[in-house]
């Protein structure tokens, strides 16, 4: 339409490009329950598998009789170590580099870890089955603490040999992983030799787990005629898990043909591979028949991508007035069974080097020690950049300890140490480079917002009262400035089992102008097929509505490492971008082509090209698609279409001041949120209505973690939190409003300025719950107590500080 | 196992079938009928992904066995779908006001919220998250959700007016 009636802004808004509160175009499928997840799926003849699984942490398995099982009706095989070990997948290798059992392969190293596979006609008859196979075991002394793993004769990975470096250079002990070491460590503790003044603090962050609605499964199906495996499965990295299957089955590549179709969350417990997918593909083969593996929610509690559970012993030195002069921190890691790690390679404890923070730190050192022990494995990066939800816990809870020992504002000592906004690119001390920030900005926008001296005034009135036992009731406010580390990565330093973490995008317009986009990335509910959309129409100015967007099918898709660690915006955003840059390009010659100018005589606005000075004379881009497929143009290939593959840079570094209000009844524990702010800067907004959809459900999740959720073991390593009547997960009843505000900040070196957005509400929202609580007892003494702050513990806090009476 | 015989209406049709008596309902309407709205995430009554309406009940269809179901008529999200194809109100709510992300408790909040509504045709916000604690959503921190049912009241209400 050559409409010459509309402003540029109306012809703008008509493309619902970036900035765009767009309706989400996957939300018409999900809204009828026309979803289509891995349960969903559905084939011919298609077989069910379960696993039986070990009651006991350690053990080891003197034999496992199958007889009985394989006479229930609808029975077809029982799988075991045995039968993978001839195939060479009785193992198979982590993320992280080391390698994990698929089926007990002799002993069993943590509760529910999986022993054999049933495969049956249906899922009655498989759990039938399961209950009939008879695993006789012997028990081992079971080691569930990282310390004392550490010290213990006890033997947990006997498959490795003592003497010899593990992945990540030289282990300690027998159940030591690895040792990972950044900073200077000399410098820092001459720092903390002199400084004014040194506070030391464990801060411990618990155990928990990602647990989407959704668990995961698969579906595999091996069609024995042309020799193709098709694998559908709740794969946060498809293309990944076809590289690794085909290098685990040998199977060439070309062969298997991975999908994952809709996600239903992921947030991290669908980058590994599991077995489950390994003995689906399996039993596929054997059987000849297409095997669907769905896990229940034990399984997924007990089995699959633990997070956290990390132990971090910190001290930080700074002058009288509260400049921070230098950080050290020592972490123990507790990895469980096997290290299952989702980290890239180079970097066995993730981006934990961002525990600087926000904050100006001369000098700094950090040592991470993995250590094996009696639980399951995992590590997942659950709603964060590889631990840097650890991270920010880390730094965050130092301040305040800090600030408590030098009688100090927490919300002034933050801002005299942040890094100022002339500062950036600022180059950290533990050997990061952030991109941009204007910390101060935000910081003020957000006690702004709040009232914060209003707030702290009526703070100490209620403090007055209780104290005059006028009220049982105290407040907390917690604060948390965060800056994560996101977007991995540029290739140079990123990659997981050898695979560049880059991304791509290919897209293909059509000769009417409108448009399908493929990438290597996959959506699990962050709205990609309406966001990459709304880059591509600002881009090169067609309507969102018009652009299909594809993701997940590695038949089709180009090449990526996937979506976690919110890389998406970052990685394949810029991708998406610098793709539709190839095809503006392209179109500028075919625009000045039929304009009869020189390409550089012409210019973009929003949705044609234009003579520079003469704007009544155009062309749109409809147009221009038309001719590139059916004119024939000198010197020019017909079609119109680019692929692009990007490998970033620098990581993006998102940031945000969090500021929330909690009031605590200290004779029932309980917890009440009064107010959440939230203020984000994740630099371009491509779609504020998902942004803020994004921002409240990682603080819901954050909420979670900080006030209720984890993963506890007893000592003989049981698991006591395998259903969601133990694993906290809150309602819409105790779930506050929260209030979101933002500042933008573009990044300078990503093609839109995007830094990605879906983890910062987590890694900022732990640290901000957890200080609110610590705050409420500050005046009573109170440092440090772990997470979760569930009702019990918050009782126990105000009766160890003698508040009983 | 020895079949029964089961009958029931299901989004208005009449459904008859032999089933094992120990079938969960879920597995029934999923596997058997193929209807795949229902969702699992428990299988033990905490998530409420399977919700389906029975006789004017909300149910959490993980927790019943399908010859419980026998003679009853149950609404899932499928059937909440106006007969044009178009979207129901509700869900038209959900999807104007960003309630949903990965849609996967996404037809059990729908169809609880469907029940809400008839049970208290005017919410107040308190009584939304009261009325709907029992569905999990691990994505959307229920903010946008209780935004939806509150606009879906507005609206349903609103047609009501008009239509007396
Ligand atoms: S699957 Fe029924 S309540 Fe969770
Ligand atoms: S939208 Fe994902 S669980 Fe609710």
């Amino acid at each position: 339409m050559n409409d010459q009636t509309l402003t540029p802004e109306e012809r703008a808004a008509n493309l619902k490009g970036m900035g765009s509160s767009r309706k989400r175009v996957e939300d018409v499928r999900f809204t009828q329950g026309k979803g289509n997840y891995v349960d969903d799926i559905k084939l011919d003849g298609m077989l069910f598998g379960d696993f039986v699984r070990s009651p006991y942490a350690h053990a080891r398995v003197v034999s496992i009789n199958a007889e009985e099982a394989l006479k229930v009706p609808g029975v077809l095989a029982v799988i075991t170590a045995k039968d993978l070990e001839p195939l060479g997948l009785h193992w198979m290798p982590t993320l992280a580099g080391d390698k994990q059992m698929v089926l007990a392969d002799g002993k069993v190293l943590f509760q529910g870890q999986e022993v054999a596979f049933v495969v049956a006609e249906d899922r009655y008859a498989a759990a039938d089955g399961v209950e009939l196979v008879e695993v006789e075991y012997e028990e081992l002394p079971v080691i569930v603490d990282p310390f004392e793993a550490l010290q213990s004769d006890v033997v947990l990975r006997e498959d490795l040999d003592p003497a010899a470096d593990g992945a990540h250079g030289p282990r300690k002990h027998h159940n030591h992983i690895f040792t990972w070491e950044q900073g200077d460590k000399d410098a820092t503790e001459a720092v903390l030799a002199e400084a004014d003044v040194v506070v030391e603090e464990m801060v411990y962050y618990h155990r928990t787990h990602p647990c989407p609605l959704e668990t995961c499964g698969s579906v595999a199906s091996m069609d024995k005629v042309t020799g193709k495996l098709t694998l559908w499965g709740t794969f946060q990295a498809p293309h990944a898990v076809r590289t690794v299957a085909s290098l685990i089955s040998g199977i060439a590549e070309h062969n298997i043909r991975v999908i994952s179709p809709d996600i239903g969350g992921g947030f991290g417990n669908k980058v590994g591979v599991y077995p489950g997918y390994i003995c689906s593909i399996v039993a596929s083969i054997v059987t000849g028949k297409p095997v669907k593996w769905v896990e229940d929610r034990m399984d997924n509690l007990m089995s699959t991508a633990f997070a956290r559970d990390y132990w971090m012993q910190g001290k930080i030195a700074a002058t009288k007035e509260g400049k921070i002069t230098g950080l050290w921190c020592h972490t123990t890691a507790d990895h469980g069974g096997f290290d299952a790690c989702a980290d890239p390679t180079k970097f066995p404890a993730g981006f934990m080097n961002i525990c600087t923070g926000s904050y100006d730190i001369p000098v700094a050192y950090l040592a991470v020690d993995g250590v094996y022990t009696n639980k399951a494995p995992g590590g997942v990066a659950y709603r964060c950049s590889f631990r840097v939800t650890e991270a920010a816990y880390f730094i965050e809870r130092m301040i305040e300890v800090l600030a408590i020992k030098l009688n100090m504002d927490a919300a002034e000592l933050r801002r005299i140490n942040f890094i100022k906004a002339d500062q950036f690119p600022y180059q950290s001390a533990l050997g990061w480079e952030y991109d941009s920030g204007d910390y101060h900005t935000a910081w003020d926008k957000a006690l702004k917002a709040v009232d914060y001296e209003g707030l702290r005034k009526e703070q100490a009135q209620q403090l007055e009262d209780f104290k005059a036992g006028k009220t049982r009731k105290l407040m907390g406010i917690g604060l948390t400035h965060f800056t994560e580390i996101v977007g991995a990565g540029p290739v140079k330093n990123c990659d997981i089992l050898g695979l560049g973490m880059f991304d791509s995008c290919e897209i293909r317009i059509h000769p009417t102008g409108s448009a399908i986009a493929r990438l290597g990335t996959i959506s699990q509910g962050q709205g990609h097929a309406t966001t990459f959309a709304q880059i591509i129409a600002s881009e090169i100015g067609l309507p969102a509505d018009d652009i299909t967007l594809e993701e997940g099918d590695t038949d089709t898709a180009p090449y990526g490492l996937g979506t976690y660690g919110s890389r998406s915006t970052p990685v394949a955003g810029a991708a998406t971008a610098m793709a539709a840059r190839k095809i503006r390009a392209k179109a500028q010659m075919i625009a000045a082509y039929l304009l009869e100018v020189h390409d550089d005589d012409v210019e973009f606005d929003v949705d044609r090209f234009v003579v520079k000075g003469a704007p009544e004379r155009f062309k749109t881009m409809k147009e221009i698609a038309f001719a590139a497929y059916n004119q024939a143009i000198p010197g020019l290939e017909p079609g119109l279409e680019a692929v692009s593959y990007y490998d970033p840079p620098n990581m993006t570094y998102p940031f945000g001041a969090y500021i929330c209000v909690v009031d605590i009844d200290v004779d029932t524990g309980e917890t009440d949120i009064r107010s959440f702010y939230a203020l984000d800067d994740c630099g371009t907004r491509i779609n504020p209505m998902i942004i803020e959809g994004q921002v409240h459900g990682g603080l819901t999740e954050a909420l979670a973690i900080a006030m209720g959720q984890e993963i506890a073991y007893d000592e003989m390593g049981n698991h006591k939190t395998a259903t969601l009547m133990d694993f906290f997960i809150p309602t819409s009843w105790e779930t506050p409003t929260y209030v979101t505000d933002h500042t933008t900040t573009p990044s300078p070196h990503h093609p839109i300025g995007a830094k990605g957005v879906g983890e910062s509400p987590n890694v900022g929202g732990v640290p901000c719950f957890s200080n609110a609580v610590h705050d409420a007892f500050r005046p009573f003494g109170l440092t440090q107590s772990h997470m979760p702050h569930d009702h019990w513990r918050v009782w126990k806090t105000a009766r160890e500080l003698g508040l009983h009476a | 196992m020895a079949k029964m015989h089961v009958k029931m209406t299901v989004n208005g049709k009449e459904v008859e079938a032999l089933a094992e008596p120990r079938t969960l309902l879920i597995h029934f309407l999923r596997e058997d009928l193929n209807i795949t709205g229902p969702h699992i995430g428990c299988e033990s009554s905490h998530c409420g992904a399977c919700t389906v309406d029975i006789d004017g009940k909300s149910v959490k269809s993980c927790t019943m066995f399908v010859g419980q179901a026998n003679g009853t008529d149950i609404t899932t999200v499928e059937g909440l779908t106006n007969p044009d194809g178009s979207l129901g109100v509700i869900q038209e709510m959900f999807r104007e006001h960003h309630g949903l992300q990965c849609g996967y408790c996404t037809p059990g909040m729908i169809t609880r919220a469907h029940r809400l509504l008839q049970e208290n045709p005017s919410p107040t916000e308190e009584e939304v998250r009261f009325g709907m604690a029992g569905n999990l959503c691990r994505c959307t921190g229920y903010q946008n959700i209780v935004k939806a049912i509150m606009a879906s009241a507005d609206m349903l209400n609103a047609q009501k007016e008009a239509a007396e």
